[in-house]
């Protein structure tokens, strides 16, 4: 078996099933290290478990090593150096995902990239700047912020800007600036087999191109099936001169998401806009010692200039009192702002402390939002008769909502309620003209449900990509497809 | 009561984002092509005042340095942060790329003695009612500016803040400080000299119409011997040497209690 895969043999006919693994080729370690350098190299169990699973209950797979190149050269020759081997490869950012984007499910070795770290080719007047894998969102804003521009895209976590192009993440600002896609312009991608790829050319961030197809948008959301994101080109966005955000409680789950289809269709250019069901509002009240009624919750921000914030705030206040909304009291001031969206992001760790030793499982639907009052009133309906707890969160701005599903994995029925719910959600989702995943990924999780969405053309068309850049199925096995 | 003229002293120093390295010399650290921005502790100062003018208790916000030409990019970020005006009071001879300049404190600025001395001198020419700083750079982590203005002054102070109020129609500021065993409330007659701490506030963060806005600001640059009048007084301290902590070595694992006992008893430590 190692013969042939030193002389590089074998692999090229056949597919390894999803979940086999073969042990690393003798002195691959050393060979490994030979490029890196002995401390950039890890085999200790240790370091191999925490590579080995991100934060969803996936069970952790971890690699055969962990390695940390220091610049980008050094990943060409680590992947030439896997690739030659025929070793799975999985990149490594900050371990956020939701998807178990990063368990090592059929072993090989996780690249680290967090020791690339540099922020370069800021361009103020361009509104562009490019970041190598280790820089966070946070770390960028904090250095834009004497610059007047910010990269608006929050998931939540302080994720890896190249981690969060490669699961095509999203978050609470993606209503009114986009979601990863339409804010990347290109990327420095390294290639299983070790060549170097600039997506748009090397060197260019236009705001608009239309030379040939697209290989920016194929790659994001690749999550790291396709190649190694080293270089993320990204587009910036003007701080806004001011914002102010607020909670308004409604009677029921309906009024709050009719409130919001109408806050839409008035064209307020709402920045943020997320819903928490009354679960969900209660959770984060007790967690972070806020006091929200227990009621459906809408969190709501505008970004504007001082009259167009007044404008926007008169609009907004309307459309609330129509749909029954209690009165809105707007935070202007950055303090109470932030506190006030740290609530919203630690919805995760609220719903969790719900029931103590249990573990969380988030879905993802994304349904056009004419349909999202009665998907999400169903959905309701169907965690209540499914006696699950299932706070809902969700960026009903772009008709994406979560159900943090907080169960026993232990127990066994429970567990196939969880299950039998969330394929019902998908397919509800599906049925509605939606997606299964509306921003974390497909992952490990939701591969069956891609099918379904894609149909067999769309999945073939996949495969077909995925056979031209990555032959023998090495960069990031068992994940999307 | 009418209202205050603010002055605000900041100062450039290196973002605290950046890995320092000590340049090649072991005198002082890597400064050249290194991301500079205004000390964290003087932002959430420059905050603090423009809230208070914000609220019509301030009516002009001045934000003052003293450093090399280089600090004009702190007082234009001042400026696009809300102060009405800035002054740059100008350190003579070499930038701190080139090395320590004359009156260097421990980093490679002027040090608080002279800082103090050269915003004792503006705020005889300006005449606020309220000095506010950070509490210290965290270059030098010095905490000793805001002490000596005031000393000079024989202005009250009250460092540390986490709270500042104005008292209605008195002349007086009631403050909170944060202290070694919790949280001090004094109330201290103005003029006084006031340091901010870090839950002070939540800075703002410069937007592109405000930074056009700054472009058009007064900026004034004096020199520091003009100020001073008369010579810039020699430097109080020299830098010996400047290290690196050491490079960490690997830990080694040991399997039991006594393995441990008898490693350590190995190298002597018991």
């Amino acid at each position: 078996m190692s013969l042939r895969r030193l002389l590089g043999l074998g692999r090229a006919l056949g597919r390894r099933s999803c979940c086999s693994k073969s042990p690393l080729p003798p002195n691959f370690v050393e060979a490994l290290k030979a490029v890196v350098g002995t401390s950039n190299v890890s085999t200790a169990m240790a370091v191999r478990e925490q590579h080995g699973h991100d934060e969803s209950m996936h069970v952790c797979a971890p690699p055969d090593a962990v390695v940390w190149p220091q610049a980008v050269g050094q990943v060409q020759e680590l992947a030439a150096l896997c690739y030659h081997y025929r070793v799975p490869m999985v990149p490594f950012g900050t371990g956020t995902g939701l998807e178990g984007g990063v368990n090592a499910v059929q072993g090989g070795v996780c690249f680290d990239l967090s020791h690339m770290n540099t922020i370069m080719e800021l361009s103020v007047e361009d509104f562009s700047v490019s970041v190598e894998p280790g820089v966070t969102r946070k770390a960028l804003n904090s250095y834009l912020r004497d610059t007047g521009l910010w990269f608006p895209v929050d998931p939540g976590a302080d994720a890896s800007l190249c981690g969060m192009a490669a699961t095509g993440a999203s978050g609470t600002n993606a209503v009114r600036y986009g979601t990863m896609r339409p804010n990347v312009l290109n990327l420095r991608v390294v290639l299983p087999d070790g060549r170097l790829l600039h997506t748009a050319g090397a060197g260019r961030q236009p705001r608009k191109r239309a030379a040939g197809y697209d290989l920016t948008s194929l790659f994001v959301g690749s999550e790291g099936t396709l190649g190694f994101l080293t270089l993320a080109t990204l587009r910036l966005h003007p701080l806004p001169e001011a914002s102010a955000a607020t909670t308004t409680a409604f009677p029921t789950v309906q009024a709050a998401v009719d409130c919001t289809v109408q806050v839409l269709q008035a064209a307020v250019p709402v920045a943020r806009i997320e819903f928490l069901d009354e679960v969900m509002a209660g959770a984060c009240s007790r967690f972070s010692n806020m006091e929200l009624p227990v009621a459906p919750t809408l969190l709501l921000e505008l970004h504007g200039s001082r009259h167009g914030l007044a404008e926007q705030q008169q609009q907004t206040e309307e459309i609330v009192r129509l749909n029954g909304g209690s009165n809105l009291a707007w935070a202007e001031e950055l303090e109470e702002r932030e506190r006030l969206w740290a609530m919203r992001h630690c919805a995760w760790y609220a719903a969790l402390a719900l029931r103590p030793g249990c573990q969380g499982y988030s879905t993802d639907v994304c349904v056009p939002i004419s349909r999202l009052p009665d998907v999400v009133v169903e959905t309701k309906r169907d965690l209540q008769d499914s006696g699950l707890t299932g706070p809902m969160v969700g960026h009903v701005g772009d008709g994406n909502f979560h159900c943090i599903l907080v169960f026993n994995t232990q127990d066994k029925d429970e567990a196939q309620r969880v299950h039998a719910f969330t394929e019902r959600l998908g397919r509800r989702a599906l049925a509605a003209g939606g997606t299964c995943t509306g921003e974390h990924g497909v992952g490990l999780g939701k591969r069956a449900l891609l099918l379904e969405e894609l149909g067999q053309e769309g999945l073939d068309t996949l495969r077909s990509i995925k056979a031209a850049l990555d032959p023998h199925n090495l960069m990031n096995p068992g994940k999307v497809l | 009561m009418a209202p205050l003229k603010v002055l605000v002293g900041v100062k450039r120093v290196i973002d605290f984002a950046v890995k320092v390295r000590v340049a090649p010399g072991g005198h002082v650290v890597q400064e050249q092509g290194v991301k500079h921005s205004l000390n964290p502790f003087c932002e959430i100062a420059l905050e603090e005042a423009v809230r208070m003018r914000e609220r019509g208790e301030a009516a002009e916000v001045i934000a003052a340095t003293v450093g090399s030409r280089q600090s004009q990019d702190a007082l234009r970020t001042a400026l696009a942060l809300g102060a009405d005006r800035a002054v740059l009071v100008e350190l003579p001879g070499a930038g701190p790329e080139q090395g320590a300049g004359p009156g260097a404190g421990p980093g490679q600025g002027a040090g608080p003695p002279l800082v103090a001395a050269a915003l004792a001198k503006l705020v005889e020419r300006e005449k606020p009612q309220l000095v506010l700083l950070g509490k210290q750079a965290i270059d030098d982590d010095c905490n000793q500016t805001g002490q000596i203005l005031a000393a000079i002054l024989d202005w009250s102070q009250g460092t540390f803040l986490s709270r500042l109020e104005l008292d209605p129609g008195s002349s007086s500021v009631r403050i909170q400080r944060e202290v070694d065993g919790g949280l001090e409330q004094l109330r201290l007659q103005l003029p006084t000299v006031l340091t901010a701490d870090l839950r002070l506030n939540q800075p703002r963060y410069a937007t592109l119409p405000n930074i056009m806005k700054a472009k058009k600001k007064p900026l004034e640059v004096q020199p520091l011997e003009q100020l001073l009048g008369g010579p810039v007084p020699p430097p109080r301290l020299r830098v010996l040497r400047l290290e690196e902590p050491p490079v960490r070595q690997g830990a080694q694992r040991v399997e039991s209690v006594p393995a441990l006992l008898e490693r350590l008893a190995a190298l002597g430590r018991i």
